[in-house]
């Protein structure tokens, strides 16, 4: 092959993906958009103040407070990723570093089974069997602890096997040379692997807390879906996206609209994390 | 690459297969989910006395079913609900009625709830079991009020009759469709929540622990429902923009005609004569 | 996957175990915490929904709203969709990561850029991507409610993940690979197809995994973009009901539904065991067939 025919193909190849990949960018551009043509009326007719400073959430009676829900989709985010990613690290730690051959593929496998069951069956399991252990702690029993742990077991497969990839992505040869020196596993983990393995593990969570403050289904069962900001992790909450769930179908005009605002609000928080986590690792995270 | 093969056959069936669009004609019908099952069987029932004809039934909630019929994207709309002020200018037909009893936990020994007690619960005045006359013995209990999401049929039909506006109940969970209500009265006996009654029926039918109160001295049952003394009632509609003609009219006469009525006993409706 | 690290056995031969029980009895927990879970779970799905299991449930039409009759229509839907929403994100999916790992700088701002929006693509709420799939693909491109509809929708859900573990499967490929490549004059197409590819199977495959039981998993999003009917589909135009939205209907909406809900629930987790492992088996064979030569 001539060297001028092989650049040509080369360049036909980057020039393609280059397509490929604006396509799979704009994906999100056009959701954006769309969601905020959708919002636009409500913005326009009442400005984004009265959202978070309404007295409280009655759509149908033009009270449009946002904030109990907010708090709700933050706290049940945040405590999910808190309880799933010491879990999901610890799982892909035992699975690489504890476990027996086949019981490290097995336990590999019964996590990308969890990672498929439906969201629906997480809630229905939650609000038939979670629920009533709650309320037996604590009435009424739907409440923000049971969207954390359901959304914690919903997200902790994700964040155990991306983890796992990362640390088998981890060179040989540092593992080799750790054995060389005689290393406790425990100073292996802490001081090789983790630090190699970190962007991936990283890049594993991020992703997953973005999917649990997307979660609709699961935690429209278990969460009690009463708008209040919880002042315990027994009170009901409602997510933002339980409320778009619960309501669209049955939204017209301003209503609509407004379910829409909260949509955008969500993406907003979406992309501030991702900003910030970006800002965090300041591109080591993929470097 | 390895995904080449997939690509090809997936183009193949989308044009490949017929496309029963062309032929023959398909209705498309949207709107409460409440309705959705009933229709979605008639509809069955429908095309295998009439070859060649679709009936397709999407779900989306009441509001959704009068939107599309609106903008031309439905040619039925299903509604849990009479029309509303403001839909003067479409048609509806209903197809079969329903009711909404409140119910209890089966343990929970109240037997019956007049309508100050009803309001006193959901406003939150009456906060505890024993006020009322309930809770599972002993000394009494908070009581888990369950409501329904804001602008479901289910709640509209539920403030009308105790006359209460939205922002006046206080609930202490809010669920969505009526068996996640079910759902949560089982998990918690000192719960108290309302559901249609073929629900509700049902269930208690099939060994669920709840219990139907009545409303107004009026047992809640489907004989009741259907001589029309159980006052909490709504109807189940089909909805048209324009005066039904053609294959619409001949959908909606059949879904009205007792041809039917067995498939709307099953669902725990009654049907209308 | 195992492979990589089991033949050098970290389990024996690291020293110092005096400070290392804390760790040891903190991952075995946490095994077991998460086994308990799902043991809990599926066993809750196997208790109530394998006494409707039958040859006959699974390829008959439902009846009576779902409560009686069987999910075959169901299962030729959801196949379908899964079909188009793979036909169409891993070739859009593995491209894009191929760009990203490859062939553009790593912190240059086109790969920034669509990094970011992958990012934020990963995070829309379920229930967003079924409004926007219906007012986009339903509404716009006229698709009407259509399994074309929900495919090309659920696409848009799974291309981040793909994407991402694509990328870190291309990333774990050793440099001197492609320096090898590069050093006996091989084009770049030629080095992506034979030998940063195969190499960065696992990588993939731990992507599709993830992808198809994401897919698999949605109902919100198809709810409003594939539809409700529960009818054999004539073509990828028909609207058809997938698993997921049937379990969700039968245990929420329909009275009586629940036994056939946890069958249904049930079809679809061994259905995913079973694409799990048919997915590691062809990567185990394709690898091996590439890399060993």
């Amino acid at each position: 092959m001539s060297r001028s025919a092989e650049r040509w193909t080369d360049v036909l190849l980057v020039r393609t993906l280059r397509g490929v990949a604006v396509v799979a960018a704009a994906v999100v551009v056009a959701i954006a958009f769309f969601l905020a043509r959708e919002s636009w009326p409500m913005l326009a007719e009442v400005g984004v103040g009265r959202f978070f400073t309404d007295a409280s959430w009655h759509p149908t009676e033009d009270e449009f407070l946002l904030l109990p829900m907010l708090w709700g989709t933050l706290w049940a985010t945040f405590g999910a990723v808190l309880v799933a990613t010491p879990l999901g690290l610890l799982s892909a730690v035992f699975c690489r570093f504890y476990a027996p051959l086949a019981m490290a593929r097995t336990y590999r496998r019964l996590i990308e089974l969890l990672a498929g069951i439906p969201s629906v069956v997480y809630g229905f399991w939650g609000l038939v069997v979670l629920v009533p252990w709650i309320r037996r702690l604590e009435p009424p029993g739907p409440s923000l602890l049971a969207g954390v742990l359901i959304l914690a077991i919903m997200v902790l497969p994700t964040v155990a096997l991306t983890a796992d990839a990362a640390i088998a992505a981890v060179p040989r040869s540092y593992l080799q040379a750790a054995a060389a020196l005689g290393l406790s596993r425990w100073t292996v983990l802490r001081g090789v692997v983790l630090p190699a393995a970190r962007d991936g593990i990283l890049t594993g969570v991020i992703l997953q807390t973005t999917r649990a403050l997307g979660e609709t289904m699961a935690v429209l069962m278990v969460c009690g879906n009463l708008v209040r900001t919880p002042s315990s992790v027994f009170d009901p909450v409602r997510t933002l996206t339980a409320n778009i769930a619960l309501e669209m179908g049955y939204a017209v005009g301003d209503h609509r609209s407004a379910l829409f605002v909260s949509g955008l609000t969500l993406l907003a928080l979406v992309a501030a994390l991702v900003a910030a986590a970006e800002w965090v690792s300041r591109g080591r995270v993929h470097g | 690459m390895m995904t080449r093969p997939w690509f090809l056959v997936l183009l193949l069936m989308a044009w490949g297969c017929p496309d029963s669009r062309g032929t023959g004609e398909r209705l498309v019908v949207t709107g409460s989910s409440t309705v959705a099952p009933l229709m979605a069987e008639i509809g069955k029932r429908f095309e295998s006395e009439r070859p060649g004809v679709r009936v397709d039934v999407q779900t989306g909630g009441s509001s959704r079913g009068i939107a599309d019929v609106r903008g031309g994207l439905a040619d039925v709309g299903m509604a849990s609900r009479a029309l509303k002020a403001g839909e003067e200018d479409l048609h509806a037909f209903p197809i079969a009625r329903d009711g909404i009893c409140l119910f209890v936990h089966r343990d929970n020994p109240v037997g019956e709830l007049t309508d100050d007690q009803v309001v006193a619960i959901y406003t939150g005045r009456a906060r505890d079991w024993s006020t009322v006359g309930g809770g599972t013995g002993g000394a009494g209990a908070a009581i888990t009020v369950v409501n329904k999401a804001e602008g479901r049929a289910t709640l509209e039909v539920f403030l009308a009759h105790f006359g209460l506006a939205s922002r006046d109940v206080r609930a202490t969970v809010v669920v969505g469709d009526n068996e996640q209500a079910v759902k949560t009265v089982v998990a918690d006996p000192h719960a108290i929540g309302y559901v249609s009654i073929g629900t509700a029926e049902h269930s208690a039918s099939r060994g669920v622990p709840i219990r139907l109160l009545p409303a107004g001295g009026v047992e809640a049952s489907s004989e009741r429902l259907a001589d029309g003394s159980f006052p909490i009632a709504r109807p189940l509609t089909l909805v048209t923009r324009e005066e039904p003609a053609g294959l619409v009219r001949e959908l909606i006469d059949y879904a009205r005609s007792p041809a039917v009525h067995d498939l709307v006993r099953e669902l725990f409706f009654v049907p209308v004569r | 996957m195992a492979e990589a690290l089991s033949t050098l056995e970290p389990r024996r031969g690291f020293g110092g175990r005096r400070r290392e029980w804390p760790l040891t009895a903190a991952a075995w927990l946490a095994a077991l915490a998460v086994t308990a879970a799902f043991a809990l779970i599926v066993g809750d799905l196997v208790r109530h929904g394998l006494g409707q299991l039958s040859w006959s449930f699974l390829v008959e039409a439902p009846a009576s709203a779902g409560r009686a009759g069987g999910i075959g229509p169901i299962l030729t839907s959801t196949a379908l969709i899964l079909g188009v929403c793979l036909a169409v994100s891993v070739p859009l999916g593995v491209g894009t990561a191929v760009l990203l790992a490859e062939l553009t700088p790593a912190d240059g701002l086109f790969a920034r850029l669509v990094r970011l929006s992958l990012d934020v693509l990963a995070g829309v709420p379920s229930i967003v991507f079924g409004l926007f799939g219906n007012a986009f693909f339903c509404v716009w491109l006229g698709l009407g409610f259509s399994i074309l509809a929900g495919g090309l929708t659920l696409a848009c859900m799974v291309l981040p993940i793909l994407i991402r573990t694509s990328e870190e499967g291309l990333r774990a490929v050793p440099r001197e690979h492609r320096l090898a490549a590069a050093a006996l004059g091989m084009t770049r197409a030629r080095t992506l197809v034979a030998i940063l590819l195969p190499q960065a199977t696992p990588g993939l495959v731990v992507g599709l995994v993830l992808g198809i039981g994401r897919a698999l998993a949605e109902t919100a999003a198809l709810l409003f973009t594939s539809g409700y009917v529960d009818r054999m589909p004539g073509s990828l135009l028909d609207s058809g009901r997938a698993l997921s939205l049937h379990v969700y209907d039968l245990s929420m909406n329909v009275a009586g539904g629940e036994p056939n809900a946890y069958a249904s629930a049930l079809v679809l987790v061994a259905s995913l065991l079973a694409i799990n492992g048919a997915a590691s088996w062809l990567a185990d064979r394709f690898l091996r067939r590439r890399t060993t030569a």
